[in-house]
């Protein structure tokens, strides 16, 4: 063999090596660049108008440091907003859990026929299937004082008025969440649902024998095994309905006064109605924080999965 | 081997294809975004029209009046345009909602579309923040004559719309319902309201008025409460500025207003209420009295042909004698600053301005033209819509809303105060509006 050769031999060796290590990073370069243009960049603007002063309305915003943020955090319809959040979110997790659970147990049971499961199946994924406008229109409808709820309380004698479901200060934060709670819940039910068909029978089984009861099947076999998926359901559906604005949006606008604001109301309000930008982009900056706090705890577990 | 190598080089050769797409894209987004768009759209419409002049240009038209005229009219009419000048048009047609968050991110974003369909109550804000172009200059360069102009939209003395319809909003009122509560005679003052109210609440169990307040679109407070003030000759306004606290006309109004919630005559759930839900109300047979724009007469007739309904004059304070005052909200029409088409755009403005297009505009919007030359055939119309016109042309046409900062904000927060007075949050209306000016105030610094 000549150096020639030996040198052709190396070459080729170590373009092979080159492209063997490049190759990866090819096959991720359309998205990087997608990510960067429509993820990074915005961000990267975001955060750095909210550390101006009316940013876009002036030609020539100043830099202000920390002072938005100081703004805010003392602003007090803020903290009503963070206030409406929290019970927004909490509830609707909380019960998408639970009617979850309920509704895939139901539907998980031997004692429903196939045909009747993957009909109630159907039937109670529905919700999912709506977008924000249609929902919102809906339950407007049924709702409004002179609708069809309204009517159902009063005809079964269970209310002497007819209520004002989205327009009382009292109802309206408890009637978004209930929309809310109706239009997210089939994720959970129809995620536990495969869950539930995951675990192995002969866990049942060995209890069954060991003369466990239901409750104590439901509590030490069926919510250990489903506990890594309602960890990840609850995480994302906290992160989801944080964000949730279309459907306030259409049904209360954040009102009345101010009992339904939440946070992404709040930000659109500034941004588009006031025209404070760079204070919309400082609220933005505090939600986005709160949900990559989330989304870490998020990967964190899903690595503690694998 | 061979095949391995193939097919690794065919990949790499799609996702360098794939680069150079994004990468061309990308450019192409960045540079000149309204010229290669108006190519772009140009090109597609050469396509259509079979034409192939590259040097065309077309001018995007983003308004929310094509949906609210009769299906193609707004095609129609521009299209005459295009034969006219040879610059096309796409339109950009949404709800009145979505095309106000659209301009609105586009001011923000520099990316407006050429020629705007605008509202009064955005006119300050968009001006401040440079997105929309002064039209003064324009008229000015192009030696338009301002004088056939029944008004024009000023920010510190420089025009940046033109009202180019005119949507009055007389009192509705369902005679069916009157009717029935035994009533013969039409208010014409507050305290003749009130008693006729109660008795259509008591007598049929029916609102005697309605009124939306929902935060998400508040222009309630604009079109249906301070249209009560403008009808007995009231301002909220003194030499541009706020003018709430101790102003005894709108303590007034607003006492009146709180009466008629306290009597439990306002339909239900005003709070959460918007305009449509309003006209459902009225139209389902539910309200007897309700404030709201000509434009949606049609709507009315269509959905109840049967219901028997009239224009009323808004009620007045009682003794007053003087001129009343008639709420009006327009179609406007501005240019944006980031066209790079403004002399085009500006021709768009003139030809729907004109006597001939605008006349036949207010005809099939069921306006009044903005302008003054303008002479709408209104013979096919509804008696209806002439009665309203009537009353239109018997009062002052106000809305002191037009051309102030963050007008939309204005009402919300109006609005606002109104709610927590109506609850019995605040105790006195001079205290609910000595609040609110303070809370105006801060918009106008």
């Amino acid at each position: 063999m000549t150096s020639q050769n030996v040198n052709r031999g190396r070459s080729k060796k170590r373009s092979g090596y080159l492209k063997k290590k490049t190759e990866p990073y090819l096959y991720q370069l359309p998205t990087v660049i997608l990510m960067v243009v429509l993820l990074v960049v915005p961000i990267y603007m975001v955060i750095q108008y909210s550390f101006f002063d009316n940013v876009i309305i002036n030609d020539n915003p100043v830099f202000v440091g920390f002072q938005n943020f100081q703004e805010l955090l003392t602003n007090e319809s803020f903290w009503v907003a963070v206030k409406n959040t929290l019970i927004f979110v909490g509830g609707s997790v909380i019960a998408h859990m639970i009617i979850g659970i309920t509704f895939a147990m139901v539907l998980n049971t031997k004692y429903i026929g196939p045909k009747l499961q993957a009909m109630f199946r159907v039937i109670f994924s529905l919700p999912w299937m709506f977008t924000a406008a249609v929902i919102a229109v809906l339950w407007k409808m049924l709702l409004n004082p002179n609708g069809f709820i309204n009517f159902l309380l009063v005809e079964l004698n269970l209310s002497s008025t007819n209520l004002e479901w989205l327009a009382s200060r009292d109802l309206a934060l408890f009637s978004v969440t209930m929309i809310n709670i109706w239009a997210g819940y089939p994720l959970f039910m129809i995620s536990i649902l495969a869950g539930l068909q995951g675990i192995q029978s002969q866990l049942y089984e060995s209890s069954a024998i060991d003369g466990a009861n239901h409750i104590k099947n439901f509590f030490y076999i069926t919510l250990p095994q489903l506990k890594p998926i309602l960890i990840s359901l609850i995480l994302l559906d906290f992160v989801w309905t944080i964000q949730q604005f279309a459907l306030i949006w259409m049904t209360t606008g954040g009102g009345p006064i101010d009992a339904t604001e939440i946070l992404s109301t709040f930000i659109y309000k500034q941004g588009f109605s006031e025209y404070q930008y760079a204070m919309a982009s400082t609220s933005a900056v505090i939600l986005l924080v709160i949900c990559t706090i989330v989304a870490i705890f998020y990967v964190r577990h899903q690595r503690g999965q694998e | 081997m061979k095949i391995n190598n193939f097919y690794n080089k065919g990949i790499l050769n799609i996702l360098l294809i794939v680069l150079a797409v994004i990468t061309l894209s990308g450019c192409m987004g960045s540079g000149g975004d309204s010229e290669s768009i108006s190519e772009t759209a140009t090109n597609n419409d050469n396509e259509s029209n079979g034409e192939g002049d590259n040097d065309e240009v077309t001018l995007e038209f983003q308004q929310w009046w094509g949906v609210e005229l009769p299906d193609g009219v707004l095609r129609e009419i521009v299209d005459g345009f295009t034969e006219e000048t040879g610059i096309n048009v796409e339109l950009l047609s949404n709800p009145y909602a979505d095309t106000k968050t659209q301009i609105a991110a586009g001011a923000a974003a520099s990316t407006m579309a050429d020629v705007v369909g605008l509202d009064g109550a955005w006119v300050y804000d968009f001006a401040k923040q440079g997105s929309i172009a002064n039209l003064s200059t324009l008229m000015d360069d192009s030696g338009y004559d301002q004088s056939q102009l029944s008004d024009q939209i000023q920010v510190d003395g420089n025009t940046f719309m033109i009202p180019v319809a005119n949507f009055a909003y007389p009192m509705y009122v369902n005679m069916d319902i009157l009717e029935e509560a035994g009533i013969e005679d039409i208010p014409e003052t507050r305290s003749e309201f009130t008693e006729v109210a109660n008795t259509v609440y008591s007598e049929t169990g029916k609102a005697g008025w309605a009124i939306p307040l929902s935060t998400e679109s508040p222009s309630g407070i604009q079109n249906n409460f301070m249209s009560w003030l403008w009808a007995s000759g009231g301002s909220m306004l003194d030499n541009g500025q706020p003018n709430l606290t101790d102003n005894s006309d709108l303590i007034d109004t607003v006492e009146f207003m709180k009466g008629l919630f306290d009597a439990g005559v306002v339909a239900p759930g005003a709070y959460a209420m918007k305009e449509a839900d309003m006209v459902e109300e009225f139209t389902n047979g539910r309200v007897a009295f309700m404030i709201d724009s000509l434009a949606h007469l049609n709507t009315i007739q269509e959905g109840a042909p049967d219901m028997n309904f009239d224009f009323v004059p808004v009620p007045v304070q009682e003794g007053f004698s003087g001129e009343s005052g008639m709420d009006v909200a327009n179609w406007g029409i501005g240019v944006a600053e980031n066209s790079e088409h403004k002399e085009e755009a500006w021709q768009l403005v003139e030809y729907m301005m004109s006597p001939e297009v605008n006349a036949e505009l207010a005809v099939y919007a069921n306006a009044f033209p903005g302008n003054a030359d303008a002479d709408p055939d209104y013979s096919d119309a509804d008696d209806l819509f002439l009665k309203a016109y009537e009353l239109y042309q018997d009062s002052n046409p106000v809305n002191e809303f037009t051309g102030l900062p963050t007008s939309e904000e204005l009402m919300r927060t109006f609005a606002e105060q109104l709610q927590l007075y109506i609850e019995g949050d605040t105790g006195e209306a001079s205290e609910m509006l000595s609040e609110t000016q303070s809370i105006w105030e801060e918009a106008f610094e």
